[in-house]
Parts: structure tokens; C-alpha cells; sequence
């Protein structure tokens, strides 16, 4: 949503991300998208080369779409490919215990909210 | 987005005939493939959020047409900012964060994360770096790829309330941009 302000107002954007869906949705001008886990969206942690690669070469999206584009980045997880089922994954060993934090999150925004800790 | 009106739009820019910044409908050209489907994050999130009881299913920003401002100058002429979700100031409670632009040379040698969801099982956010693009920029300026990082860098929170990204924050970073004079900026979500 940021980048398509920005984008209304004549600065050109591009964003760099690992949650492909989300920003599809969003409709954005340009995306590079790295393929790995949620939390490391320029690379892997230590990775400068990953890391300078994803920039310069969102930079370079920016000089060369003409129209709306994702690139998909050249990082990849080589860590295995659990993770992609393991994310957020709902089994009979945490349904309970995703109960009970679902009711302390509501807990815990209320009690915030009646501190006036919000906006 | 037509194939017809995307190809149309494409060649009039490649021809120079079309400058000024029309938005476009969503539809994208990709670049590249991919090895696996990339992982369904808003089925997953609905999911997860209906496992903890909530029983209003969290609404994503969907748009169908997209805006579009095609760089007048060359690369090494602009001056480049990002923008991140990771929290700056981490003192300030959750629900408090606004968005707001801060000092490049005052950057904090680490962000808070812990409160964002991300993969905390598969990854760590400990290397600053791979998710803040300080570092990168700055040698692609030394470089001289780009002209300049611009002095300031900008914190959008993860909202759980679109109207506050829309009216407040993200206006709030499209004015200090504008008096900064930046060019491009990197949006970098973890």
C-alpha cells in the first residue's frame, strides 16, 4: 500500500519480499521475489553477496520494466524444504496450545487498548 | 490486464510515446521461474488465525489496477531510500507504532522483529542486514550504480488496520520522500 502511494506520486518503487501471494494481491508496480522463508527477504543472514544481489538487481527492475513485473530472485534455500509446510502449520500436537494463544493475544491487545496503547 | 493493452503499453514506452504515469490493470510480466509454487501465505494466515479463535478472517489489500511512474533519469543520477516493517524504536508498544522517516546515520545496530510474524523456526533476524538494505545501497552508491542513499530511511508498522497504512502512514513516508528528494524507493517487508 506504501509503495503504491508513492508510486501515485512520482517516486518509482520496487519492493523485495518472500510472500509472493500477499503482494500479488496488493497489485504493486515491481516485485523481486525471493524464494526462501519469511524473515531474510534480501538473502540469507550474513549473505552480503545474496544480500547486494537482491538490491542491484531490484534496482536494476526499476530501470528496465516498462509495464508491472516480478522477477523471481536467484536466492535459494539450501536448508531443505520443510519449511514450506511447517509455516503457520496447524497439526493435533499445537491445535490446543493455538487455542489458548489466540485467547491471551485478545487478552493481551485488550489490555493495551485499555491502557491506551493505540493509536 | 489485456495482453493486447499491456503489449500496447509496453511498446509506446519502449517508443517513448507514452510518458505520462497511467496506472495499469494487475497484470503481471515475470521474470524468471521457479522450482516449487511459492508458498500460500493468506490461505496459511487464515487459517492459523481461525485455529486461535479469531472469527473475523484478516482482510489483504487487493487492488486491480496497479499506479505506475516511469524513472526519468538515469540510475546513477537518483537518490534511493528504503522503507521497512521491521521496528526502529521498539520501546514504543505494538499498537502505538506509527509510520515514520529517521536518520540513515543514526540506525539502530538492530531492529525489533520479534512481535512481526515471520519464519521463526526455519531463519533468525540477527544479521540486520538481510532484511535492511543499509549496507548494499551504500556500496552501490560508492559504485556510483546509484547517485545517492538518501539521508533518511522509513518504518511502516504491519497494521492490522488498512485505513491507518492508507490515510496515515503511508502519506506521512510519501511527504517526507518528497521533501527529500528521493527517486526510488525499496520497500522491504520481512
Amino acid at each position: 500500500m506504501t509503495a503504491r502511494e508513492l508510486e501515485s506520486h512520482g517516486i518509482a518503487t520496487v519492493i523485495i519480499g518472500s510472500g509472493f501471494d500477499i503482494v500479488e494481491k496488493c497489485g504493486v508496480p515491481r516485485y523481486l521475489h525471493n524464494d526462501i522463508p519469511l524473515g531474510n527477504p534480501l538473502g540469507h543472514p550474513y549473505s552480503a553477496t545474496e544480500q547486494y544481489e537482491s538490491v542491484a538487481s531490484a534496482l536494476e527492475l526499476i530501470e528496465q520494466a516498462l509495464v508491472p513485473t516480478i522477477r523471481f530472485g536467484k536466492v535459494k534455500w539450501n536448508e531443505g524444504e520443510a519449511w514450506r509446510a511447517n509455516y503457520m502449520a496447524i497439526t493435533d500436537a499445537n491445535r490446543e496450545a493455538l487455542r489458548l494463544a489466540g485467547i491471551e493475544n485478545r487478552r493481551s491487545r485488550l489490555e493495551q487498548i485499555e491502557k491506551g496503547e493505540k493509536r | 490486464m489485456d495482453l493486447v493493452i499491456c503489449e500496447a503499453i509496453k511498446k509506446d514506452r519502449e517508443n517513448y510515446l507514452l510518458k505520462e504515469d497511467l496506472p495499469v490493470p494487475r497484470e503481471y510480466e515475470i521474470e524468471g521461474g521457479l522450482e516449487y509454487e511459492p508458498v500460500k501465505y493468506i490461505e496459511k494466515t487464515r487459517s492459523y488465525y481461525e485455529a486461535q479463535g479469531f472469527d473475523r478472517a484478516y482482510k489483504w489489500s487487493d487492488n486491480s489496477a496497479i499506479p505506475w511512474h516511469q524513472l526519468s533519469k538515469p540510475l546513477s543520477e537518483c537518490n534511493v531510500t528504503f522503507v521497512v516493517t521491521a521496528v526502529p524504536d521498539g520501546t514504543i508498544p505494538k499498537l502505538s507504532r506509527q509510520g515514520g522517516s529517521f536518520a540513515l546515520d543514526e540506525i539502530p545496530e538492530t531492529f525489533r522483529t520479534d512481535e512481526l510474524s515471520w519464519d521463526k523456526q526455519a531463519t533468525h533476524t540477527r544479521d540486520r542486514e538481510s532484511y535492511i538494505p543499509m549496507v548494499a545501497l551504500q556500496q552501490l552508491a560508492a559504485a556510483g550504480i546509484i547517485g545517492s542513499v538518501s539521508a533518511r530511511y522509513h518504518f511502516v508498522p504491519t497494521e492490522y488496520s488498512q485505513s491507518n497504512t492508507l490515510n496515515s502512514d503511508a502519506p506521512a513516508i510519501r511527504d517526507a520522500c518528497i521533501t527529500d528528494e528521493v527517486d526510488i524507493a525499496i520497500l522491504v517487508p520481512l
